[in-house]
């Protein structure tokens, strides 16, 4: 089965995916890949531990081995490490005792690559500040990152990758480990961000329902595969069950979705089975 | 204590505590104290081999701080980075002892490079040492921000194009230049201790990384300034004064920045 791209809008966008295929060591990690991101929208990429969520990131940054396929950015092959792309890890350790304000992260990612000793200018300075208060981080910008909570250091790090004003932001599993109240936090704010700086998001989460109403596209991975287009477009049972390779269900209980697989039992006697339901 | 023959004391020490200080920094950093504890050994049997071939030991020191510096950065990419260290760390120490017992070094010499000597450095090799400390901290300043960077979250700089291995491998080199340096001064077994007191104590006083790297090379003056003063006065090894020194300056921050956690408290 090839991966597809379900959307009916052939409009050219931000970022191009072309049957992108990852091999290591002989185990498929990914499989002809396909999807696009359009400017300034909100895409979930949405997939169970280890279906390979971050490995498509490294992809998309440059930094994978073994890829093959094209990823094109305005339609131009990406070079390594594009500034126009921003990128929040799964997880970044901090230590407690690290001299690093959240402020000083914040400046590492203006110019945390740039060699030579320098004065840093006042309009560095006024961004920092800028990006702090676009992320609600300004009440904690003098303290080390290694003493703020989980969600305060989301909130630095994301501060940290938009300071370079990138057009396309990568967050890898933000809302792991946080807090339902956090969760909601993040996402109003990732919503808020992407509307006001026109900067397109691909957030991967291995839960659809709390991205469901700032979504405007959803790309789901499973087996390798990706399926991509609006929510209504890839959660339904015939495009899953594709893609997972056995039957699935989706369930739609009080606004939330729930994609269930139908155990199918082994031998055979197929019409009097009793189906079980897991949720994934 | 201030008279000419300790000028070459106080001249190379005060080189040494400078550099010390902000590779230090990066050291503590990076969790590399392992390799900080590593190289030094390489170095010693640089120096032990130096005698034995009868050329300066400071070329001893420095070729074989550079070997065991890049050795422990090209295995630690194939196999766990304290292993690496570890056997970098046993090889070096065996064939410095190997050195040592076929060539005919006095006693004392053994001592000052284990332990350290106010007078390690000859006036003769005090330009060669002046030299390879400016052009150290010369690196260290050009690739300050990308050290930075790669320091504190080196996944993040990976994403941002900054060339990771090339920060790693400049960086490895600038300790074992920093190592060669110190080694005769401080002594190889407590070099380290000059490259991780100062600066783990600076981090935990100062908050801001410009400042904790001011912070650490003022404490690491500090450090071999009193150790200098008080190894001529008392007549023990220099190192055992850095030593303890760098311990006490630790446990003080700790004890500082908890008295500050309380009153903030309350």
């Amino acid at each position: 089965m090839s991966a597809r791209d379900l959307s009916h809008d052939s409009s050219q966008g931000l970022l191009e995916v072309r049957h992108v295929n990852v091999s290591v060591e002989g185990r498929d990690i990914l499989r002809d890949v396909n999807f696009s991101i359009k400017h300034g929208e909100f895409t979930g990429l949405i997939g169970s531990n280890g279906a390979g969520k971050t490995t498509l990131f490294r992809v998309i940054l440059g930094i994978q081995e073994h890829a093959s396929g094209e990823v094109l950015l305005h339609g131009e092959p990406l070079t390594r490490a594009n500034r126009s792309i921003g990128y929040v890890p799964q997880k970044v350790l901090f230590d407690p005792d690290l001299p690093i304000r959240a402020r000083d992260l914040v400046a590492l990612g203006s110019d945390g690559h740039r060699y030579g000793l320098r004065r840093r200018p006042r309009a560095l300075h006024e961004a920092v500040d800028e990006m702090l208060d676009a992320v609600d981080a300004g009440a904690f910008a003098d303290r080390r990152v290694g003493g703020l909570s989980g969600g305060e250091q989301q909130r630095v790090l994301i501060a940290h990758s938009l300071i370079s004003r990138p057009e396309l932001l990568l967050l890898d599993e933000p809302l792991a480990n946080l807090d339902p109240g956090s969760v909601q936090e993040i996402i109003a704010l990732l919503h808020r961000v992407s509307q006001r700086q026109r900067v397109a998001i691909l957030l991967s989460a291995h839960e659809m329902n709390p991205l469901l109403p700032v979504m405007d596209r959803i790309v789901y991975v499973a087996n390798g595969h990706v399926a991509s287009g609006t929510t209504d477009e890839v959660v339904r049972p015939s495009v899953l069950s594709e893609l997972y390779g056995h039957h699935v269900d989706v369930l739609r209980v009080h606004g939330r979705v729930l994609v269930v697989a139908t155990a199918l039992p082994v031998g055979p006697a197929p019409n009097d089975q009793h189906p079980e339901f897991v949720v994934e | 204590m201030f008279s000419s023959f300790m000028t070459n004391a106080w001249l190379s020490g005060t080189i040494v505590a400078l550099l010390a200080g902000v590779v230090g920094f990066f050291v503590v950093l990076r969790g590399a104290s392992f390799a900080a504890h590593a190289i030094p050994n390489g170095a010693f049997a640089g120096a032990a081999g130096a005698y034995l071939i009868g050329v300066s030991p400071l070329l001893g020191l420095v070729s074989f701080a550079l070997l065991s510096a890049l050795g422990i950065g090209m295995t630690s990419r194939r196999t766990r980075n304290d292993v690496a260290t570890a056997l970098s760390l046993v090889a070096m120490l065996a064939l410095g002892a190997a050195f040592l017992s076929v060539s005919l070094i006095y006693e004392p010499t053994i001592n000052a490079l284990l332990f350290g000597e106010i007078l390690g450095v000859s006036s003769s090799q005090l330009a060669p040492v002046l030299i390879l400390g400016v052009v150290s901290v010369g690196v260290l300043a050009w690739f300050y921000r990308p050290l930075m960077f790669t320091s504190v979250a080196p996944e993040l700089a990976r994403a941002r194009g900054v060339n990771a291995t090339l920060v790693d491998v400049a960086f490895l080199v600038v300790v074992a230049l920093a190592t060669a340096l110190t080694v005769p001064v401080v002594g190889a077994l407590l070099t380290f201790s000059l490259m991780i007191g100062p600066p783990a104590a600076a981090r935990i006083l100062v908050a801001r990384p410009g400042w904790a790297v001011a912070g650490s090379v003022g404490l690491s003056l500090v450090t071999v300034w009193v150790s200098i003063g008080a190894s001529y006065a008392f007549n023990l090894p220099i190192g055992f004064f850095v030593g303890a020194l760098g311990a006490t300056l630790y446990l003080g921050a700790r004890v500082v920045a908890r008295r500050r956690v309380v009153r903030s408290a309350t």
